[in-house]
């Protein structure tokens, strides 16, 4: 019986030790912080000094949420009240296209109205506005290298800022950067499809509410 | 903007000041030295909201209210 439990026992050790471990080397971490803080370095501890370790940046679901929540007021400050609403009810902001020929280079829509969808931290995807046919897949990135806090990637609302400025400011220059995909390589064809549905959806109770908000 | 941050203010004058302007000057100067792209939020004609790359600090229209930094764009996967 002793035996089965004690055997019991180490299995559970051995399964949680990936849980435990960490911590426990964590814990040990700011102990010895905490004591060289109190004593001063004259009275740290005897056995031989480890290699000084930065202290690891630890994901803080608070700071990511104010950060956000920064963004969000900035990107609400910048874009017109059409595309705020059209991103906090759908999660995306459709930026008309503005060159003649469609985006890129070999695009040629033959002067058909097109737009892109931005999505924070997915690709732009570009399509006819008439027909909803997809056109491509712009993948670009704006990355902060110097990762201030471990990450490059900047907020979600702050992803679809630069991209929407990027856009309305040189949309050719953008696109060019871009490395364009088929439809389908990373955005789901049909979720964009329900998309650009919810989207027409959405525009409809906004012009049927619209005369209600005159009023 | 920043990750894990948000918005942050980098610097703040008025440019009739020539010593604020000199201020903002070397600010603009130094984020695109360190590699950001410098947008100016507008408001077109009709009420579109659009924005405006600058490259040099006389590109800033005068009656431009704030300057945003953002790391620039690279091709993604």
């Amino acid at each position: 019986m002793l035996l089965v439990l004690a055997a019991t026992a180490l299995v559970a050790l051995a399964l949680l030790s990936d849980l435990i471990i960490p911590r426990l080397d964590e814990g040990w971490h700011r102990l010895r912080a905490r004591r060289q803080r109190l004593d001063g370095p004259e009275h740290s501890f005897a056995w031989p000094r480890r290699r000084h370790r930065e202290p690891p940046l630890v994901y803080d679901p608070g700071r990511e949420r104010r950060a956000e929540q920064r963004a969000r007021a900035l990107l609400r400050s910048c874009v017109n009240e059409e595309e705020w609403a059209m991103y906090r009810d759908l999660g995306f902001i459709r930026v008309w296209g503005g060159q003649a020929n469609g985006p890129g280079e070999e695009g040629d829509t033959g002067g058909a109205p097109y737009a892109y969808l931005v999505y924070p931290h997915k690709p732009i995807l570009a399509y006819l506005a008439q027909t909803h046919r997809l056109l491509g897949e712009y993948c670009v990135e704006f990355l902060d290298e110097t990762r201030p806090y471990g990450s490059a990637r900047l907020p979600d609302s702050d992803d679809v800022l630069a991209k929407w400025m990027a856009l309305t400011g040189d949309e050719r220059r953008l696109i060019a950067m871009a490395n364009m995909h088929l439809p389908g390589r990373q955005l789901d064809p049909a979720q964009v499809t329900r998309d650009l549905w919810r989207l027409k959806q959405w525009e409809r109770a906004r012009m049927r509410e619209t005369p209600a908000r005159i009023g | 903007m920043k990750p894990g941050h948000g918005e942050v203010l980098i610097a703040e004058g008025d440019v009739t000041l020539a010593e604020d302007e000199q201020r903002l000057v070397e600010e603009f100067r130094r984020q695109l030295d360190a590699g950001l792209w410098a947008a100016v939020p507008l408001v077109a004609e009709g009420g579109r909201r659009q924005s405006m790359m600058v490259r040099s600090f006389s590109e800033i229209p005068q009656d431009a209210d704030r300057v945003i930094f953002f790391p620039r764009a690279a091709g993604g996967r």
